[in-house]
């Protein structure tokens, strides 16, 4: 016979194959290119399943509390995920078991709506204050215990209070109403009070907002009724007030990030500050569109990086702080007017109060699976989440990716601001086509919202030093 | 203990010895100290040289030779290549985050690359060969002696099947090479599994079978028969009739697009999406009979042999050919693309068989010339070819390399050859001819390792339902059957010719038709006359408004038709230059 040497692929099933049942497959690889065609079409292809997936997945909604009255203030527990405490229009208060959804106590706190609620920073306690010009302070103990129907502490006030906030450390806090109260827990008056009435009439300057900086823990902020966003330091009596054009609902400062305060404004938008740069004209960092009502409420993740936001509009919008576009749109049929909006602690949940007597809880990321996954599936989403970080610029992918359905009314609102919007650009742009380039120029958007630091000049307002 | 924690600190360098092994393994270590440099010839292991006897292990200290891991072979590295990379030049340098992020990306490919390259070794079979004795060549080698020769497994893959009644007959093997598939002209259609011998069916269809070809996996196979194609399940259950695909001639199933793809009597070439039952598209080639026709497996384009000696490729998204490369003087006999695509062989009448570059077009690699006209060729894995002429068969090796001159093997056949395939994953060639079937035992022609993701011969049914689902979930849309497959991972950048065709357009500009509906006016302003005077008027400022951006557009690029006239300084032209000759400006 001629052959010196042969050999033939002559393979043994049983390297193979499993052995018994209770084996796993066997998965011999072989990472040679030419066995792997289209890579590139193929992953392309999973991308794309990968994108549609999300939006099959993206069902937020987790479930609601209700109420007997429409919400109007919410707040969580700073140390217990699961509790979270909410005041009605009739001025009802509620402690809730977020993850079993049942109401755990319930007080007639105060005659009237409850304006706003907040924890005291070691968790034993909370402060509400309602329509009938008391704070009052509710002992949480009792609250679990489900026995004690009378606060711990009441203070009295002459005028409504709108608005708490409690200052990080100190047994301090602040209140808001006609003027900006600071009080000390221990003492039944005030401690200092800051009036800024700049015309005169105490209506017209009364705030609605305040909140401390949690970070900076001195700093607090407010916005009042005559527009003004207003920086104030518990040390000093100095304050830095910056007109807006149109007033701001709601403030959040940034968790992570303290020198970002995020304002909710009645024009429809949200506006980050930065505080370091009041007096220049870059000081908005942020201009965060999409609602189309009123911005009432928000509240920034723990994270930092994202906030969420009530409307007037019936919805509920989840911006990027860098995003000028929301990432997210809540809303559902039944879902009325967003009185108040909180993010959990977790940063996993979204909840909102709403008008329609519901606390409705989400999820913060809308197609995110929620329990305890395998590793298989853990695996199989980080390279989801890759492909569209690799793919989701694609026009085809971001289309998907950045559709949201929107019921009818914010969808036409949506598109008629959007005419108003453009008219008004073509008509500043032909005012300045047709004057002399010296005149007209040409106004950003920002510089557009803001009228000025109060020690600026502007005009409209006497200059106040 | 404490002189193996010595030991350790003083070999930092070893590598996959952590210091947990170490310590644990110190005894065992030493236990093998019986090798020694030169004790048989052979230099020791790297890691045992560091662990000698402890008594002289001070003066035999050496220094790490080969620190770090074992260098990659720059060929193996070429291998496993991703592509060239992003061009940081590009990148501009202060926006340093984008930079960050694309320089990470490819540190990340990079790595990859290299860790695929350096998974080789740990492939577990090895490639077949065959070697002959001094004096004799390989090809002088008959089948029987092959048989005699190798392992009886190996022995029971080449056979002869005796079927003298149906003939001629088609073949094809799935593509894990587990199935084999029998077409007969007269219409018997069979399926098998080769390696077991197992009958899966066998029926006669009662018409003539022209071509068969295997669907998505070994349950589903198509059959074109004398008028439409049918498909059939592995019990020969008939499950569809295409009558939208009619008198075809030959079929390709593209397994990751789910194409079918038939070419026709008359010239027409139909994609169709197995998945959806629904046609993509119907071309008609006018170009003939369809019988020559393969894939690209690199790129799922269909080549189509005419009997002009050209060949043409196709995809699904154009009306004409992609490509028309003229390949011989006389009529095409067969196609047949290496499976990785790169290179293609042609058969022409005329006794010659091309290779070519798929890459490159231009001209023909290699010219060989066979005893006969060649009527099919087959490729190997391993870059075989094997040549079928009448009823002999040729396997070449090297052919890539221009080294066609003498066969590998040669197999005669009883009759004439009609169909040829080797199997993938084995070293074995499936040969149809007009009365029957032959399986060939070719050493080395195939992969012997495969990928069980991509294509696995020893799929459980769980496992096979499992592909199945993952390969749909994974559909390539036909509209990203392009030459190039890596076109959508690049950026668009606009060739030449339509930089041209915009620079043009910006040249001769068109004012685009306006029409402006004036607004109605009170107190007899809208008249027409008024009116056609107020549209006027809008119209024409609409028209000078889009001129004067589109010129100002034109002139920013550098394209002012018009030059500007050489502006003469005043005060320097002097009374008599007006009799100086002219010249042209």
């Amino acid at each position: 016979m001629s052959i010196k040497n042969i050999k033939v692929i002559s393979r043994n099933p049983d390297q193979y194959l499993r052995e018994t049942k209770n084996d796993i497959h066997k998965v011999p690889r072989n990472y040679n290119p030419d066995l792997h065609p289209f890579q590139a079409v193929r992953e392309y292809k999973l991308a794309l399943n990968a994108v549609k997936l999300e939006r099959v997945f993206a069902k937020p909604f987790v479930g609601s509390l209700t109420h007997p009255e429409g919400v109007t203030a919410m707040c969580r527990h700073p140390s217990k995920l699961s509790n979270i405490y909410t005041g009605t229009v009739d001025g009802q208060l509620k402690l809730w078991n977020l993850p079993q959804k049942n109401c755990e106590w319930t007080v007639q706190g105060h005659s009237g709506q409850v304006w706003s609620i907040i924890s005291a920073p070691d968790g034993q306690s909370f402060f509400s204050v309602g329509n009938d010009k008391t704070i009052k302070r509710w002992s949480v103990a009792a609250a679990l215990a489900g026995k004690n129907d009378l606060p711990q502490d009441t203070w009295l006030s002459d005028t409504i209070i709108t608005g708490i906030s409690h200052h990080r450390y100190k047994d301090e806090f602040i209140t808001c109403g006609e003027r900006v109260l600071l009080w000390d827990a221990n003492t039944k008056s005030p401690k200092f009070s800051y009036d800024w009435s700049t015309s005169g009439d105490r209506n017209e300057a009364s705030a609605v907002c305040v909140k401390f900086n949690h970070v900076e823990s001195n700093l607090f902020a407010s916005s009042d009724h005559a527009n003004n966003i207003v920086l104030y330091d518990v040390r000093s009596k100095e304050v830095k007030k910056l007109k807006m054009t149109l007033r701001v609902n709601s403030l959040a400062w940034n968790p992570m990030e303290a020198f970002i305060i995020t304002a909710g404004s009645e024009d429809y938008n949200c506006y980050s500050f930065d505080i370091r740069k009041m007096d220049k004209e870059r000081r908005i960092v942020g201009i965060h569109e999409g609602h189309t009502s009123a911005v009432v409420d928000l509240d920034y993740s723990p994270t930092g990086k994202e906030f969420v936001s009530g409307s007037y509009d019936k919805s509920l919008r989840i911006f990027r702080v860098d995003e000028a576009r929301s990432r997210e749109v809540y809303h559902t049929k039944r879902m009325f007017k967003v009185n108040c909006a909180l993010w959990s602690a977790d940063n996993k949940y979204v909840l909102s109060g709403s008008s329609d007597h519901n606390v409705r809880i989400w999820k913060a990321v809308a197609n995110e699976k929620m329990g305890v996954m395998r590793d298989r599936e853990t695996t199989a989403i980080n390279y989801a989440e890759e492909l569209k970080r690799k793919y989701g610029n694609f026009p085809e992918m971001r289309r998907i990716l950045r559709h949201r359905h929107l019921p009818k009314s914010i969808y036409h609102a949506k598109k008629e601001h959007e005419i108003i919007k453009n008219s008004q650009a073509r008509k500043d742009y032909n005012r300045r086509k047709h004057s002399k380039p010296s005149k007209e120029k040409a106004v950003s958007r920002a510089k557009k919202a803001v009228i000025g630091l109060q020690d600026e000049d502007y005009s409209g307002e006497p200059s106040r030093k | 203990m404490d002189e193996n924690n010595r030991e350790h600190k003083s070999n930092p360098s070893i590598k996959g010895a952590r210091k947990g092994n170490v310590k644990r393994d110190g005894g065992q270590f030493k236990r093998n100290t019986g090798y020694r440099k030169g004790s048989n010839g052979n230099p020791p292991y790297k890691a045992n040289t560091h662990y000698r006897d402890s008594s002289n292990f001070k003066s035999n200290r050496r220094p790490d030779m080969f620190p770090g891991r074992k260098v990659l072979d720059p060929r193996l590295r070429d291998k496993y290549s991703w592509g060239e990379g992003v061009n940081m030049a590009g990148v501009r340098k202060r926006s340093w985050t984008r930079r960050k992020r694309l320089e990470n990306k490819e540190a990340r490919v990079k790595e990859a690359e290299e860790e695929a390259a350096r998974a080789e070794v740990l492939l577990t079979e090895n490639t077949g060969l065959m070697e002959a004795n001094e004096g004799t060549y390989t090809s002088h080698v008959a089948q029987t002696d092959i048989r005699d020769s190798v392992d009886i497994t190996s022995a029971t893959k080449s056979f002869d099947l005796k079927l003298d009644q149906f003939g001629p007959y088609k073949m094809q093997f799935t593509r894990n090479g587990r199935h084999l598939m029998l077409g007969g002209r007269m219409g018997h259609l069979a399926s098998f599994d080769w390696m077991t011998k197992k009958l899966h069916c066998e029926i006669n269809v009662m018409e003539s079978i022209h071509d068969i070809c295997w669907l998505h996996t070994e349950q589903m196979m198509a059959v074109a028969q004398k008028k439409w194609v049918y498909i059939y399940d592995n019990q020969g259950t008939e499950l569809h009739c295409l009558k939208k695909l009619c008198h075809v001639l030959k079929m390709e199933f593209l397994p990751y697009h789910f194409l079918l793809c038939a070419g026709g009597e008359v010239g027409f070439l139909s994609w169709l999406d197995i998945s959806l039952g629904r046609e993509v598209i119907q071309t008609y080639t006018k170009k003939g009979r369809l019988d020559v026709m393969t894939q690209n497996p690199y790129n799922a384009v269909i080549c189509c042999g005419h009997a002009n000696g050209t060949i043409s490729m196709w995809t699904p998204n154009m009306k004409t050919p992609v490509a028309t490369v003229l390949c011989h003087a006389q009529s095409l006999r067969a196609i047949e693309f290496d499976p990785s695509g790169r290179y293609f062989a042609t058969a022409g009448v005329n006794r010659e068989i091309k290779l070519w570059d798929a890459r490159n077009l231009g001209e023909s690699m290699h010219t060989y010339r066979v005893g006969s006209g060649a009527s099919t060729l087959a490729f190997s894995q391993k870059k075989l070819l094997a040549v079928a002429m009448g009823n002999v068969v040729e396997v070449y090796d090297g052919v890539t390399t221009g080294a066609m001159n003498k066969p590998y093997m040669r197999h005669r056949c009883n009759s004439a050859v009609t169909g040829m395939q080797f199997c993938p994953y084995e070293d074995v060639l499936g040969v149809s001819t007009y009365s029957g079937y032959s399986s060939l035992l070719i050493p080395g022609a195939g992969e012997p390792n495969f990928d069980a993701l991509e294509s696995n011969p020893y799929l459980s049914v769980s496992g096979r339902r499992e592909a199945e689902v993952k390969a749909l979930l994974g559909k390539v849309p036909p509209e990203l059957i392009t030459l190039d497959p890596q076109t959508i991972g690049q950026v668009n950048v606009p060739r030449l010719e339509e930089k041209l065709e915009a620079k043009r357009k910006l040249m001769y500009i068109r004012v685009p038709n306006i029409d402006v509906t004036p607004r109605y006016r009170m107190k007899g302003k809208s008249g027409s006359a008024k009116k056609f005077k107020r549209k006027q008027r809008a119209e024409g400022d609409k028209k000078r408004e889009y001129l004067k951006e589109a010129i100002e557009h034109r002139d920013n690029l550098g394209l002012n038709k018009m030059k500007k006239k050489k502006e003469r300084k005043k005060g320097t032209e002097e009374l008599l230059d007006r009799f100086k000759p002219k010249t042209l400006s």
